[in-house]
C-alpha cells in the first residue's frame, strides 16, 4: 500500500534534526508538525512573522491576531517571537532556516520545482515559496507521486512555471523517497508494500543508481 | 505637531487621488487597515495601484475596493481567497504584478530606507526575473528588484502614543512596518491611543517618525480560517 497523507507527513518528520529551524508549507507539510520525533526539538517558522509556532487553539480561544501562513488560527509557545515580514524573509533569504518542507505540483530530475501556478487555470500566486526555495538550506518536497489522472509529477522537466531552479534536495511521495543527485534521481526508500518497479513506472524522471 | 485625527475621513482628507500608489499592511485579513480601506471605498478613488501581500476576501478588506472597480493594479504575492479578484483578473479588468512575498516586503523596506533597488536570488530562473537585470556575485546569480515608494501608506497597529510611536500585536505586525516606512505619507489606525510615556521606549516596534496621521477606532478583526483543537476529555 502506498503511504497516505499522514504516513507521508510522518516520513517527512524523520528529516528533522534537533535544534533546527523549519518552515512547513500548506497542506501535507503542515501535518509534519504532528509527527516530530521524541527528543527532537525544532522551532517552526511561519513566514507571516513568527518563530515558535504552537498548535491550533482550543475552541473559544482563537485570536484574530495570531495566525499561520495558511491564515489558520494558531497559538504561541513560551519561546515564541513575532517580527515583521521583511525580518521574516531576511532570515529565510539569509539562509538561517535549516529546512523547508513544501508541497509541489511538479518536480524535475534536476531539482526544479513548480508549485505556484497553472497558466489560464489557477492563478493564486507564489506567496513565500520562491523566497523559501531560494534561501533555505535544504528543501524537501512532499507530494503525491502522480496526478489524479495518473500522470507522473516527477518529471524530466517541469511543464509549469517554475518556483525555483535546481532547489529541491529530496522528494517524499506516497510511493517512496527520492534524492536529487547528479544525472537524475536516486531511490532512497520505498513505501511499505510498493515495489521498485511500481515506483519506476510512476516516475517520468531518470532514475540513477 | 498634531498627529491624532478624529476619524478615517478626516485622516485621509486631501490625500487621495485617482491613479495613486497605495502600500497597505496586513497578511490575509490579519492586521489590515480596515477602517482606512472602508473610507477609500466611500471616497470612490479610482485606478488605484495597491501594493499589498493579499487582496482581501469578497466583501471585506481590499476586496471592497475590487467590488467597486477602484483598483487598476495589484502588487501582491498571493490572491487566492477572492472570487471577484479572480474574475476581474481572468477577464483582464485588473492587472496583477506577482511579487514573491519576501521580495515584496523587502521592496517596501528598501523604498522606505532610501534604497532604490537591491539584488536577491529569489525568483532567479523563473518568470519573476524575466526582463530584469541580473548580476553574478561570488558565482551566484541575483536579480535586481526596485524599492517601492508609495504615495500613501495605510497601516494598522495595536497601540500608539500621540507622537505616533507604534506597537503591533502578535502576527498582525506582518507587512505593516515595511508598508508604513515606504509611503510619502503614512496614515495609521490603532485600537488604542495611549498617553505619552505609557509605551516603554525599549519596546516600541515602529518609531513615530514614520507616522503622519493617526486614528483610533473599533476593528472587526475578521478570522479567515478558524481552526481549533478538541480539549482532552
Amino acid at each position: 500500500m502506498p503511504w497516505d497523507r499522514n504516513q507521508m507527513a510522518a516520513r517527512a518528520a524523520q528529516e528533522l534534526q534537533d535544534g533546527w529551524y523549519v518552515n512547513l508549507g500548506i497542506g501535507i507539510p503542515t501535518l509534519v508538525a504532528n509527527y516530530i520525533p521524541k527528543g527532537v526539538e525544532v522551532t517552526l517558522q511561519s513566514e507571516n512573522g513568527m518563530l515558535g509556532m504552537g498548535p491550533f487553539p482550543y475552541e473559544g480561544e482563537e485570536d484574530a491576531d495570531l495566525i499561520n501562513a495558511g491564515k489558520q488560527t494558531i497559538t504561541e509557545l513560551p519561546q515564541t517571537v513575532f517580527f515583521d515580514s521583511s525580518q521574516s524573509f531576511a532570515m529565510i533569504r539569509g539562509g538561517k532556516i535549516n529546512m523547508a518542507i513544501l508541497g509541489a505540483m511538479e518536480v524535475a530530475e534536476n531539482g526544479d520545482l513548480a508549485n505556484w501556478m497553472i497558466p489560464g487555470k489557477l492563478v493564486k500566486g507564489m506567496g513565500g515559496a520562491m523566497d523559501l526555495v531560494a534561501g533555505v538550506k535544504r528543501v524537501v518536497v512532499v507530494m503525491d507521486h502522480t496526478s489524479k489522472a495518473g500522470e507522473s509529477k516527477v518529471l524530466k522537466q517541469c511543464t509549469l512555471p517554475l518556483t525555483g531552479k535546481g532547489v529541491v534536495s529530496r522528494i517524499i511521495t506516497n510511493l517512496g523517497v527520492l534524492d536529487v543527485v547528479p544525472g537524475g534521481l536516486k531511490i532512497v526508500e520505498l513505501a511499505d508494500g510498493v515495489t521498485e518497479e511500481e515506483l519506476r513506472k510512476a516516475t517520468e524522471a531518470k532514475i540513477v543508481n | 505637531m498634531k498627529k491624532i485625527y478624529p476619524d478615517a475621513k478626516a485622516a485621509l482628507d486631501g490625500l487621495l487621488f485617482d491613479g495613486m500608489l497605495i502600500a497597505a499592511g496586513g497578511f490575509g485579513l490579519c492586521g489590515i487597515p480596515e477602517l482606512l480601506i472602508a473610507e477609500i471605498k466611500r471616497c470612490g478613488t479610482k485606478n488605484l495601484i495597491i501594493a499589498s501581500n493579499n487582496a482581501g476576501v469578497d466583501g471585506f478588506g481590499l476586496g471592497q475596493l475590487l467590488e467597486g472597480k477602484q483598483v487598476k493594479k495589484m502588487m501582491s504575492s498571493y490572491v487566492g481567497e477572492n472570487a471577484e479578484f479572480m474574475r476581474q483578473f481572468l477577464e483582464k479588468e485588473l492587472e496583477v504584478e506577482f511579487n514573491p512575498q519576501g521580495t515584496l516586503a523587502e521592496r517596501m523596506r528598501a523604498g522606505g530606507a532610501g534604497i532604490p533597488g537591491f539584488y536577491t536570488k529569489t525568483g532567479v530562473g523563473t518568470v519573476i526575473a524575466e526582463g530584469k537585470e541580473t548580476k553574478v556575485f561570488d558565482g551566484q546569480t541575483y536579480v535586481l528588484e526596485r524599492g517601492i515608494v508609495a504615495d500613501l501608506s495605510i497601516v494598522k497597529a495595536w497601540k500608539a502614543d500621540p507622537s505616533g510611536n507604534l506597537v503591533f500585536r502578535k502576527t498582525a505586525r506582518n507587512f505593516n512596518p515595511p508598508a508604513a516606512t515606504c509611503g510619502k505619507v503614512c496614515v495609521v489606525e490603532v485600537e488604542e491611543i495611549v498617553p505619552l510615556g505609557a509605551l516603554n521606549p525599549d519596546y516600541i516596534h515602529l518609531p513615530g517618525i514614520y507616522v503622519n496621521r493617526l486614528i483610533q477606532g473599533q476593528h472587526e478583526k475578521r478570522i479567515e480560517q478558524r481552526t481549533t483543537r478538541k480539549r482532552a476529555a
